[in-house]
């Protein structure tokens, strides 16, 4: 065997670890008294087809965890530092389980993350055989939290929450042009949450006064989106309301241009794009105006700018699974604090009994009812001027509503 | 306006038209390949992809307009095709048809993640200035980066054509197409002809790329879109015939529009499908094959 260092065998390195290992077994209460790092799990899709958005999720939960560091840890506890314990979920189901495995082993007190509903399912499923805390960044749909797990907890908005007021907010803001606007046609990409959010928008607006004209499915990916804007130049609608994926929406928002089809509104809720740095980026023409309804910080909160400013610094774009995993690692580290230990029991109650304020999120008081945050909400943003603008509600709007377009 | 006047059936045949062209581009190199190698490149759609981050690069990195970098491209992906051919499949895969199927399978994975881990999946797009520039039809506006994608579709596969019918080279092409042995012995070197095909053929992508990009995005799954629909298109023509891909690519194109109006865009693709399904029953040869 060849010596990599002098005096370094196989048997010393052997010998001195074994020793290393019986030391930290022996003496766990004596290092954590040191403030030991808190090990926190961080979990995200950064291979396969979401990496981009858990690259981006993986930066908001980095962001926060040196914050809390630089500020001096957690109190109650020593001072103790929060030690980030990355998984990547393979844009999987089972890639996000195989990781709460893992992050059992290596012993974390609670996990963040998920981004994807499927994930997110699976993951905090895994994580409550461990009763580990989980907390989903940014899988919306209903049933994680409709489980009746006690370990997991949703800080951000869920569907229902997002629908609801996302509907809402449209008819408040066509009634507060004078209710000019009438028709509507919805194009929907066709799975799970396009098709849902279509069947949604089909129960609410005709009860409100709206005639929908025509609501068209399309598959992810889809090459060409001519066709479906044809239909929209026939059919002339008042309102467009997109609800599909960034690459969909942008194909679709370019065919509008190059069609010169003008609604008098384009409204989407959860939009792919709508609210995206870098379609608002890449495509200042076709985005400008786009409403969405969708996650969004408190624009009127400077620590949301200063956080804003720190990412794009970076060359980042500064996007929703960006705040979203940074609030949920605050969320964390406020319960860690009330905690007072690295229990996981006790932090699943701090968690539970959270009134987590002072974030940068637009919400209201947080309260965890069966594990949804009831106090979060998402808000309306606009693109005006190549920036994304919050226009309702009115207590968090930073701009006024540009409603109905303008004719060109 | 009713859906089914003549005015809206007639611009979404004119859109599948469209997209049909740059279809039969892709279908064109693939089928070329096919046809002279007889094999099937799996690389195809992961090479498109990189051609589209090449015209990504050239305008983001180098300014370069993607209908000007189209030449030096088609320039830089013939040599590419003509290396990887020469250099790679042909030696790693001993002479044997099966061993090509599984390279080019390979070379397809490499590539795809080699992208992923130098971009990341995210997806770029070039706003170009004259991206909303439209030539008005009085029934519909089109894009004019969209008719020059036609055009420029067209005008590639008559070149091709030219090339294959009336230059040494082409002959040479067609006759190692027709008879490997036979070309062999009248002193033409089948290798050099292998990755002169397998070079076209990567450089039909590039131009491909060059006129795609202007309506569409790139992230390193994108060539995956366009692949699955060049394989049917090259089964529909005819295994390895340039005019069969290229009416092929066409009648798809309309076949996917009109379904898609009226049928919905979810299933619309059903009318590709079976048109596929039809002609293997009924044409196993493809439209344009000259034998099963």
């Amino acid at each position: 065997m060849t010596k990599v260092l002098p005096g370094l065998t196989r048997r010393s390195v052997l010998k001195t670890t074994a020793l290393g290992g019986v030391a930290t077994l022996a003496l766990p209460g004596y290092l954590r008294a040191q403030g030991a790092p808190i090990k926190v799990g961080i979990l995200q899709p950064v291979t396969g087809a979401l990496s981009y958005s858990g690259q981006q999720g993986r930066l908001g939960a980095e962001a926060a965890i040196q914050e809390i560091n630089a500020a001096g840890g957690i109190k109650s506890m020593g001072g103790a530092k929060l030690e980030m314990v990355f998984g990547d979920a393979r844009s999987t189901p089972d890639g996000g389980t195989q990781e709460v495995e893992r992050m059992n082993g290596e012993g974390v007190v609670a996990i963040v993350g998920g981004f994807g509903s499927s994930i997110c399912l699976a993951a905090s499923q895994a994580a409550a055989r461990y009763d580990i805390p989980y907390l989903v960044d940014v899988g919306v749909a209903e049933t994680i939290t409709a489980r009746g797990l006690k370990n997991t907890f949703r800080f951000t908005a869920g569907l229902n929450q997002v629908v609801e007021k996302g509907i809402a907010n449209l008819i408040a803001l066509n009634e507060s042009a004078g209710s000019p606007l009438k028709t509507v046609m919805i194009v929907h990409e066709d799975s799970l949450f396009g098709s849902g959010m279509a069947k949604a928008l089909n129960d609410a607006l005709p009860g409100k006064g709206y005639q929908i004209l025509s609501t068209i499915p399309h598959p992810t990916p889809i090459r060409d989106f001519n066709n479906v804007v044809l239909q929209i130049r026939a059919q002339n609608p008042d309102i467009i309301i997109p609800s599909n994926y960034y690459n969909e929406y942008v194909l679709l928002a370019r065919a509008m241009v190059q069609q010169r089809a003008r609604p008098k509104a384009i409204y989407s809720i959860l939009g792919g794009a709508a609210s995206s740095p870098r379609f608002v980026k890449e495509f200042p023409d076709a985005a400008n105006l786009v409403i969405d309804c969708n996650h969004w910080i408190n624009a009127k909160n400077p620590r949301a700018e200063a956080l804003k400013t720190k990412i794009e610094s970076g060359g980042n774009f500064f996007t929703y699974e960006v705040f979203n995993n940074y609030s949920n690692v605050l969320l964390l580290a406020d319960a860690l604090e009330r905690a007072g230990s690295a229990d996981r029991g006790k932090l699943i109650e701090a968690i539970a009994a959270s009134t987590f304020e002072g974030h940068i999120m637009p919400y209201g008081p947080t309260k965890f009812v069966n594990g949804q945050n009831q106090g979060a909400q998402p808000v309306v943003t606009q693109v005006q001027g190549g920036e994304i603008k919050v226009v309702r509600p009115e207590e968090f709007a930073n701009a006024k509503a540009v409603f109905p377009f303008p004719p060109a | 306006m009713s859906l089914l006047s003549p005015e809206i059936l007639l611009v979404a045949v004119l859109n599948g038209v469209m997209v049909g062209a740059l279809y039969a581009l892709v279908a064109v190199g693939l089928t070329l390949i096919y046809g002279v190698l007889h094999i099937i490149n799996f690389a195809h759609g992961a090479l498109l992809t990189l051609a589209l981050f090449a015209v990504y690069l050239a305008h983001s990195q180098l300014g370069l307009d993607p209908y000007l970098a189209a030449a030096p491209l088609a320039v830089l992906f013939f040599g590419l095709g003509y290396a990887l051919q020469r250099w790679i499949i042909t030696p790693a895969s001993h002479g044997e048809d099966r061993n090509i199927l599984l390279v080019t399978l390979g070379l397809a994975i490499i590539i795809q993640n080699l992208l992923l881990y130098l971009f990341r999946s995210d997806t770029r797009t070039i706003d170009l200035p004259y991206a909303s520039d439209v030539v008005d039809l009085q029934i519909t506006f089109v894009a004019m980066s969209r008719l020059i994608g036609l055009v420029g579709s067209l005008v590639v596969a008559a070149l091709l054509w030219l090339f294959l019918t009336r230059t040494d080279t082409g002959r040479a092409v067609r006759a190692v197409a027709k008879e490997r042995m036979g070309a062999a012995l009248q002193g033409i070197d089948v290798d050099h002809i292998y990755a002169v095909t397998f070079g076209l053929g990567t450089a039909c992508l590039a131009v491909a790329a060059a006129l795609l990009i202007p309506n569409f995005y790139v992230n390193p799954r994108v060539g995956e879109a366009f692949v699955l629909i060049a394989f049917t298109i090259v089964v529909l023509g005819g295994m390895g015939s340039v005019p069969g891909a290229l009416l092929g690519g066409l009648l798809i194109g309309v076949v996917e529009s009109l379904g898609g109006l009226l049928l919905g865009e979810s299933l619309g693709q059903l009318g590709i499908f079976l048109i596929f399904i039809l002609v293997l029953m009924f044409r196993p040869q493809g439209l344009f094959g000259a034998k099963a």
